[in-house]
């Protein structure tokens, strides 16, 4: 198989085909890190739990974002385009900044804001209806890949973006909640859900099937209440 | 050669941003919002491996269960080689951090009524696991992240590689790290540090855990004069998936999931009778490898597998308990366990051992703390019960941020000697890596070492064969090379580094392994099948010296309960 990666160093960029043996049940991943270990060890892309759950390899395969981990080498035919995601800042090769989208995520209140008490605390009940509500939206990886396909984040630095104002939209939907007004004032702004202009790329590229614009929606009928 | 080493200050530096590293920042920050901690870590926090942690965190909430039920299966399941005293300790403790995830947002699994689920797991007499989902940690960690967001005295510095400790006196003074990013070296003076950055899982190749747990806080640790403590004990978990080794939750079973063999036989009648597939996991291990051993397990083109069977379960409790497994076993293997039996077999799990620390998670470094796998209070001692090690890192993520916030009190002022700087420097630019090898091929060598004489059955000859082999490899480390000459994210620095702080931790793990002619827990000799109370009741030391680790024993500490044959 081969892979075509779109290379950063040194301010220069650049297209290197490498040539990856294929076994059976071979990921992505696993050919990216074939590559590290045996033709060239300054191939530079984050990887960490290689089972879908911590967000961390997230690239543009084939014009599309995914989770380097989860894309089954067996499915591509013989050729592979693999590039950092766009609307972030390249560091080098695929490694991109994600400063800026933790950033985001921290701006919407991401915590349940509630009367708890730290050094005696009780269990408050929430029942599986309660707990249903929301559950969907706990779900987010923080991989970037909404972000790197939301035509707003592509052309306004400040917009929340879609991961985002689905942990707004998590916490308002959680029965022990007590801070949605805070939070509705902050994405009513204009970076926030109205900046959304409903392309819906988030929810078709989420590998989490999260549907970050179903989230957004549900946003913007709370700031109008 | 200078690299324009910058130097942060701060109160408190803590290394690992898992669950024992952010439950220690909100420990510090819930108690006084001026004291500045860092939080120093190689991935950003929530790429720390504890998102795997997936069956759930173990608590006594409900009147049928009680503190001590809760400390003598861990007692048991530690075939006595835990601390009983930090074990009862720490049962006490549990119930409180469940509680308090749930005041901030950890969206737990529930009963019907409202109140915390709880489910069944292997080696606890009652239904004592919480859990949400199979996601456990994963909530755990986001939960603990986002509540860290809440503090301004903390600050994250993440994708920042631990290099050093500093230490003068016997005292902590700071570390230093490598900015992935632009790739200085950066140096943190801090007035205490806590230690929280996982266990040592990549030693071996057939492994749940993430690529990035090396062992490098314990290595370091190690190298500094931090013994390390009963490191030959490896947890291996049952059901890997084979042949990617990612977790399959032992809620599978903890669920109602059967093991068969290809005879379709629920083999762990044989070898447990009572618990059947929730004895403990050495137990259960064991018994699945004698059955590979002995020809009965299926044949697949990954070598031998026996068969997780979820089948009976239904679809809709899989969908609600076991949500993930499923997600997983259908991407990675295009297998659906509602329909068909997932192929697993034991895989390498946790690390028992860790740095030596007391109950209050003090080293005998002034100022060093440490916390979660990386340490060892010891409260899992041979063997640790699944869900007792998320909620440890809870329990004693809390107690070390407090402690160190309690030592700082009496610190006036750090300094980080200007040769360490010099000397950490050249070290990692100047001497590391000139050679011709690849680190990569010695990792290798490694993992097949370790999967192969450190793995569920050890004997005398082969641990002699794996310590001649780690030997060697060193000496080819020495010869390392580094074919990077960007700084920024070189990624080819990083692995050299790690590969030494693994084969110095494999050679503790071998070693202490030869040494200990016994069989307790995970660690069990085919030359020495017995436990032997007598001579091994005794945890081991491991402290670094240029010609190789020397060894120290040291007594457990038994309280109420007395070892006795372990049965399931």
């Amino acid at each position: 198989m081969k892979f075509v990666i779109r290379r950063f160093k040194d301010d220069k960029s650049f297209w290197q085909s490498f040539e990856v043996p294929v076994k059976k049940g071979m990921t992505l991943l696993d050919g990216l890190f074939y590559i590290r270990e045996n033709i060239d060890p300054s191939l530079a892309f984050r990887a960490s739990c290689r089972m879908g759950i911590c967000g961390s390899c997230a690239v543009k395969v084939n014009g599309r974002p995914r989770l380097a981990c989860e894309a089954q080498l067996s499915k591509f035919k013989k050729e592979i385009k693999i590039e950092p995601l766009d609307n972030f800042r390249v560091i080098r090769d695929l490694v991109t900044e994600f400063e800026g989208f933790f950033a985001k995520h921290k701006k919407v209140k991401p915590y349940l804001i509630a009367n708890t008490d730290y050094e005696n605390p009780i269990e408050q009940l929430q029942t599986p209806e309660e707990l249903k509500k929301y559950y969907i939206f706990t779900l987010c990886i923080k991989c970037g890949s909404c972000l790197s396909v939301c035509p707003s984040s592509a052309t306004l630095e400040s917009s929340l973006g879609p991961a985002a104002l689905v942990s707004a939209y998590r916490f308002n939907a959680d029965s022990r909640d007590r801070g949605k007004e805070e939070r509705l004032k902050i994405v009513s702004e204009s970076f926030g859900v109205w900046r959304c202009h409903s392309a819906m790329e988030c929810s078709e590229v989420c590998p989490k099937q999260i549907e970050p614009a179903k989230a957004i929606q549900l946003l913007r009928r709370e700031t109008l209440r | 050669m200078h690299y324009g080493g910058s130097m942060i200050d701060c109160d408190i530096a803590i290394v690992g941003a898992g669950l024992a590293g952010m439950r220690a920042a909100v420990a510090i920050a819930e108690k006084n919002s001026k004291v500045s901690v860092a939080i120093i870590a190689k991935t950003y926090p929530i790429r720390c491996h504890s998102v795997c942690a997936e069956g759930g965190s173990a608590a006594v909430l409900r009147k049928e269960d009680s503190f001590d039920l809760h400390a003598w299966d861990t007692v048991k399941g530690s075939d006595f080689l835990a601390d009983q005293d930090a074990v009862e300790f720490f049962v006490r403790e549990c119930p409180k951090e469940i509680l308090r995830l749930e005041n901030w947002g950890c969206p737990w699994s529930r009963n019907p009524d409202g109140t915390i689920a709880q489910r069944a797991f292997g080696g606890h007499s009652v239904n004592r696991t919480v859990f949400a989902a199979d996601r456990t940690g994963f909530h755990e960690v986001h939960t603990l992240y986002e509540r860290l967001l809440k503090y301004d005295n903390v600050e994250f510095f993440s994708e920042y590689f631990l290099t050093n400790l500093a230490i003068e006196d016997n005292r902590i003074q700071g570390l230093s790290a490598i900015e992935l990013k632009t790739g200085n070296l950066v140096f943190f003076k801090a007035k205490a540090v806590i230690l929280a950055t996982g266990g040592a899982g990549r030693l071996y190749g057939f492994t749940t855990y993430s690529h990035q747990v090396t062992g490098d806080g314990m290595a370091i640790a190690y190298r500094c004069g931090v013994p390390l403590k009963d490191m030959e004990f490896m947890q291996f978990h049952p059901t890997g998936l084979v042949p990617s080794g990612i977790l399959m939750t032992e809620a599978c079973r903890g669920e109602g999931g059967y093991l068969r063999n290809k005879f379709g036989e629920r083999f762990m009648q044989k070898y447990a009778p009572e618990k059947m597939e929730l004895a403990p996991r050495d137990v259960v291990a064991r018994a699945m490898w004698k059955e590979i051993i002995e020809g009965r397990a299926f044949e697949g083109e990954h070598g031998p597998y026996l068969a997780l069977d979820l089948t009976h379960l239904g679809e809709e409790k899989i969908e609600q308990r076991l949500p993930m497994i499923r997600e997983a076993a259908i991407k990675f293997l295009d297998i659906d366990p509602v329909e068909e039996p997932l192929p697993v077999k034991p895989v390498q799990h946790y690390t028992m051992g860790g740095i030596h620390t007391n109950m209050f998670t003090e080293t005998p470094v002034k100022g060093l703390f440490a916390a979660g796998e990386c340490a060892c209070v010891s409260i899992h001692g041979a063997n640790r019960l699944g869900s007792n090690s998320t909620v440890e890192c809870l329990v004693f993520g809390r107690v070390a941020g407090e402690m160190a916030l309690k030592y700082i009190e009496n610190v006036k002022d750090v300094k980080i000697n200007q040769e360490f700087l010099k000397e950490e420097e050249e070290r990692i630019f100047d001497k590391i890596g000139k050679g011709n090898e690849n680190p990569h091929t010695i990792k290798r060598e490694l993992n097949e070492t370790m999967d192969k004489h450190l793995w569920i059955f050890r004997n005398g000859d082969g641990l002699k064969e794996a310590i001649r082999k780690i030997e060697e490899l060193k000496e080819r480390y020495s010869q390392a090379s580094i074919a990077d000459d960007c700084r920024k994210f070189n990624v080819a620095l990083l692995s050299t580094l790690e590969v030494g702080y693994m084969l110095d931790l494999a050679e503790v793990v071998a070693m202490g392994a030869l040494l200990r002619t016994e069989s307790r827990g995970a660690h069990y000799r085919l030359d020495y099948p017995e436990r032997n109370d007598k001579q091994w009741l005794v945890h081991t030391l491991a402290y670094y010296t240029r010609e190789g680790p020397r060894f120290e024993y040291l007594p457990v500490t038994i309280t109420k309960w007395k070892p006795v044959e372990r049965k399931y």
